[in-house]
């Protein structure tokens, strides 16, 4: 599989998920955001973590400028995936490839830690090699991940299985960190094709980093 | 043309930033405070005189880049 991990100027996780994705033997390219065109035969585009362009006027709002985006919305509009990690999930709200907006933290502080995550939805690329319910233990590193979507909106992602994870404590009962509209802490498009997520997958794909749960969702798009 | 934005989360979307405002301001005694929205003030300065054509290119810039409508109501201000 051919992945391309975009780099902005302030992205700081393109080099953690590049390892990542070679530790599951996968060919993996790191595409300078100037860039106009991604690597021919690309199977997936990661948007990886960060503070792109220093967060300035909201998170991600200006990287959805960048040269190399016309060509991610292309790729995402053939049904080509795309995953959207924390700063990456930022900018897919910002292109409107996702539905929702992020806003503050509830508690206004930066909260970094390991949180347990409720697996919501399993038909999809990204989660399938977990089971309904499952709870798992991800790390979230985030100042916006308050994610926002009005009530239609809501009823929608639920009708159409769009909601991939939720935030929970470990027993599995619903614990919000950051303020999020029902607990949400990832979604993907109806298609089924683009996916964000605040939580970071590549730091949690060695038992030496506390969790192993990460790998199996990025191994989501390994054939 | 110098023209002032003003975005402002939505009526309806809680604002975090406000909320901790208020809070703060409770507890240094400023009791009388029913409400605190915090928001952003844009002031541009435009080439052109013509504050029609101003205002419509300021809507752009508004609906593009400067506030996300899915959170976020704006006001133009001419001076």
């Amino acid at each position: 599989m051919k992945v391309a991990v975009v780099v902005f100027p302030g992205t700081n996780c393109e080099v953690d998920t590049k390892y990542a994705y070679e530790k599951l033997g996968q060919d993996v390219e790191l595409v300078w955001h100037k860039q106009e065109t991604l690597p021919q035969n690309v199977d997936l585009v990661v948007l990886p973590g960060g503070f792109s362009y220093g967060d300035y006027l909201r998170s991600a709002a200006i990287a959805k400028f960048s040269p190399i985006m016309k060509a991610v919305e292309a790729h995402a509009k053939k049904g080509g995936y795309v995953l959207g990690i924390c700063n990456g999930f930022q900018m897919l709200l910002e292109m409107r490839l996702l539905p929702g907006a992020m806003k503050r933290n509830a508690n206004v502080h930066f909260v970094s830690k390991y949180h347990h995550l409720k697996v919501e939805n399993t038909d999809n690329q990204f989660l399938r090699h977990f089971n309904k319910g499952d709870i798992i233990n991800v790390p979230i590193a985030h100042g916006e991940g308050n994610y926002f979507i009005d009530e239609a909106g809501l009823e929608r992602l639920k009708a159409n299985g769009q909601i991939l994870l939720t935030y929970c404590d470990k027993k599995g009962t619903p614990a919000n960190p950051n303020g999020s509209v029902a607990y949400i802490a990832g979604v993907c498009n109806e298609a089924k094709n683009v996916f964000g997520l605040m939580p970071h997958p590549e730091r949690a794909i060695e038992a030496l980093l506390g969790s192993l749960d990460g790998k199996a969702m990025l191994e989501g798009f390994v054939a | 043309m110098k023209v002032t934005v003003n975005v402002q989360l939505k009526n309806g979307v809680l604002d975090p930033q406000g909320k901790a405002v208020h809070h703060a301001l409770g507890s240094l005694g400023f009791n009388g405070v029913n409400d605190v929205r915090i928001g952003k003030q844009i002031l541009l300065d435009v080439a052109g005189n013509d504050a029609k054509v101003v205002k419509e290119e300021v809507t752009k810039m508004c609906e593009e880049l400067l506030a996300n409508t899915v959170i976020e109501d704006y006001t133009i201000e001419l001076a």
